[in-house]
Parts: structure tokens; sequence; C-alpha cells
């Protein structure tokens, strides 16, 4: 659903930004950061690391809103994320998508 | 020849961040000793993620914090956490954190343990540890059955839930931990899943600032034997049953939140009441009795 103007307060916003990082060697392959990222960032691939397991790989890399969810879920401590420098939203993208942050 | 001398008297130290990181809780767990023996897709080291992430919440110091487990998957726990931590025997770990909060008051002591471990062959502890109303934190990971020994049913095992010890599916009727914890007199009863990790981890950190006896059960994914052996697919089809089942209600009546086979889980704080610990209780009494001549136990630092 697109918004019908531009939020009055949007010089106020800031959009948060995240870092992921990944330990590609810790990973058994579970999927839950995948299953549960809120914006998709991530995507299972379809190498191997050195235990035989697929690991997640970025796929949208801006998009993360730096939640840590994927921290928080991940059972190996084999992916964190930093904070990055929050970025002000632009006005047209913000029109044309409204709240959804899909896609 | 040299001659090399430990000294045992260095204090526990957590090295800071910065040096040698690899992971924002690096500072908290021996990595050395990764991998972790857990499976993939299991649902402890997910716990034990929410365990740090609520102490850093709860500002305790970690110098100041211990933590017990028993036998089993989750009595792991105590050696992969850089804490002070101990691997008791099975059953026992109440008994040791009991006598580890008495001896050092100054200590905060998790037990970190499994159902089997809690509600089996330590209830006995369990329960007497509830009614002294001992200061312990207890984190009960529920994976309904004995997984570590091969899927045998265990006290939560669901009726129809099938284990290697009843093949038919399980018979006995099992054990509603949240209820018996209220009912014992624990001061603080909440029950999440491993789905639940931002809820569970401000559960971890309030449960850790309470003085007195409180229970978290967390229920978890078990890949390998109980959902295997019930034909319910990975860890992940576990959480994404947990994310359908999972119903929050705060205060819920314990003795309604039993766990059917695949049926509603409820979830929530259930009890968060005001009740003086077994320490306060001791003092109040013999001061009372005693009068002048009573001089309460304040830890080995302060001297007696």
């Amino acid at each position: 659903m697109s918004y019908w103007r531009v939020p009055l307060d949007i010089q106020d916003i800031k959009i948060p930004k995240g870092d992921i990082h990944i330990i590609i060697e810790r990973c058994k392959g579970c999927k839950f950061c995948v299953e549960y990222c809120p914006r998709n960032v991530l995507e299972m691939s379809t190498d191997y690391n050195p235990k035989g397991y697929h690991y997640p790989n970025v796929i949208k890399q801006g998009a993360c809103v730096n939640c840590n969810l994927c921290e928080l879920i991940c059972p190996e401590f084999s992916i964190y994320c930093l904070e990055g420098e929050a970025q002000p939203p632009d006005p047209d993208e913000v029109l044309r998508k409204g709240g959804n942050h899909e896609s | 020849m040299s001659e090399t001398i430990t000294d045992y008297t260095n204090k526990l130290t957590i090295p800071k961040p910065e040096e040698n990181f690899r992971h924002p809780m690096e500072a908290y767990i021996r990595s050395e000793r990764f991998p972790h023996i857990w499976c993939s897709s299991c649902g402890i080291g997910t716990i034990l993620t929410a365990y740090i992430s609520g102490l850093q919440k709860s500002g305790l110091d970690p110098e100041k914090v211990a933590v017990v487990s028993g036998i089993g998957c989750s009595g792991r726990v105590a050696g992969y956490l850089r804490l002070d931590s101990f691997h008791s025997t099975h059953g026992r770990a109440l008994p040791f954190a009991t006598g580890l909060a008495l001896g050092n008051p100054e200590l905060k002591v998790s037990v970190i343990s499994g159902d089997g471990d809690i509600s089996a062959i330590g209830g006995n502890h369990f329960i007497h540890s509830a009614r002294r109303n001992m200061n312990l934190t207890i984190i009960c990971i529920n994976n309904f059955t004995y997984a570590m020994t091969g899927g045998q049913a265990g006290p939560t095992t669901p009726i129809e839930a099938n284990s290697s010890t009843t093949p038919y599916g399980s018979y006995e009727y099992p054990f509603n931990l949240p209820f018996l914890a209220e009912s014992c007199g624990a001061v603080y009863v909440a029950r999440w899943t491993a789905l639940h990790i931002r809820r569970l981890t401000n559960a971890i950190s309030e449960a850790l600032l309470k003085p007195g006896f409180s229970f978290i059960e967390v229920i978890s994914p078990c890949p390998t034997l109980y959902s295997r052996r019930n034909r319910l697919g990975t860890g992940l089809d576990s959480m994404k049953f947990y994310h359908d089942t999972a119903i929050i209600q705060h205060g819920a009546e314990t003795r309604e939140v039993d766990i059917e086979y695949q049926q509603k889980i409820i979830v929530g704080k259930f009890v968060d009441k005001e009740k003086p610990t077994f320490t306060e209780a001791r003092d109040k009494f013999l001061k009372k009795k005693l009068g002048d001549r009573f001089v309460p136990y304040r830890g080995p630092n302060h001297g007696h």
C-alpha cells in the first residue's frame, strides 16, 4: 500500500542499517536465520562449508535494519550484526512503497 | 629446567570483546570448544544465546554469576559458558546450586538443565528448593524426551508421543512443570519456546534480578529424537509449529497450561510474586529468636 503524501516528519526519521557477518565454518544449516529474518536479507547458499552444511548468504545487502534477530536465534553463534550508519529514507521510495517493506 | 608454578588464585578473566573479536558474545562463550555437541536445528544453542543476552540486559556483573547444569544435552551449557560454571551429576544440579548460593550469598546462581534432569531424577530437589524459596534461577529446557540417551519417554513426554521405550505411544500422564513449580512455592514462573527469543531474553533478565526461586520452562525442538520418532520434521518445522500454536497468556492459571501432544502451547509469565527468600526468612527468624547473639553470614569475603 502506497502513501498519498510524504510523511510530514520524514526529515526526523532515520532508517537503521546493519552489517551482517557470517562465520561460515560454525554454521550447521538449520535455516532459522533465513526463515525468521523480517526483511528477507538472507538465503541459503548452494555451497558447502567445511562441515558439509549449506550456510546462509546475504542477498539483499543494505536491506538489513540491525534488528539482531539472526544473532539471537542462531544456535551456533555463527551470525552477527553490527550497527551501521543510519540512513535518511528516500521520499520517492516512501511514496511508492508506503509501509510495505517487501520487494 | 625451569619450574612452572600455576597460580590457582588468579581470578576469572573475561576477555574484552575487542581482543580476538569474532562474535559479540565471544566474551561469554568458550568458543575454543566449538563446534558444540548439539544437533543441527536444536534449540539449546538459541536458549544459550538468550541466556547470555538476558544476562547482559540484567546488568549483573558476570564475575558474580554462576551457572550449574546437570546431565543431558542441556547439561553441556555449563561447559560452553565462560562464567563460573559446574557440570554436576545427574539430577543434582539443584543441590549443588543450593550449596553454592548458601556458601556465597553474593553469587547469583542459575541452573540451566533439562526436563529429565530437573523434574525426573532431580524432582525431589526441585520441589524442596522451590519450597524453601532458594535464591536460584532455574531454566528448564524441555524437549519432551531423554535425548542424550536415545529418546526414552520422560516425565514430560505427552500422551500419544512415540519414544524408544513407548513404541506405540506414551500412556503416562506427564508433568505440568509451571503448575508443579507454582504449587511448590516458586515466586516467578514463566514458559516460553525457543522461538520467543526476545520475550525469553526479557524473562531471563527479570528472573535473574528476582530474589527467590524463579523458574522458566523453555520448550525446545529436538530434531534428532523427539521430532524424528514422531515424524515432525526438522527443528525449523518445530519452530513453525510453535509459531502457529503458541498462545501468549500472561497470568494464566498454571493448572490449565498442560501440554498435550501437538496441541496448543500456552506461554507467558504465569506467576510473579514477592516472598522472603530462604536466607531472608532464616535471618529474620533467628534474629527474633537469638537477638543480638545472632550474626548473619554474609559470605566468604566478609568474615564471620
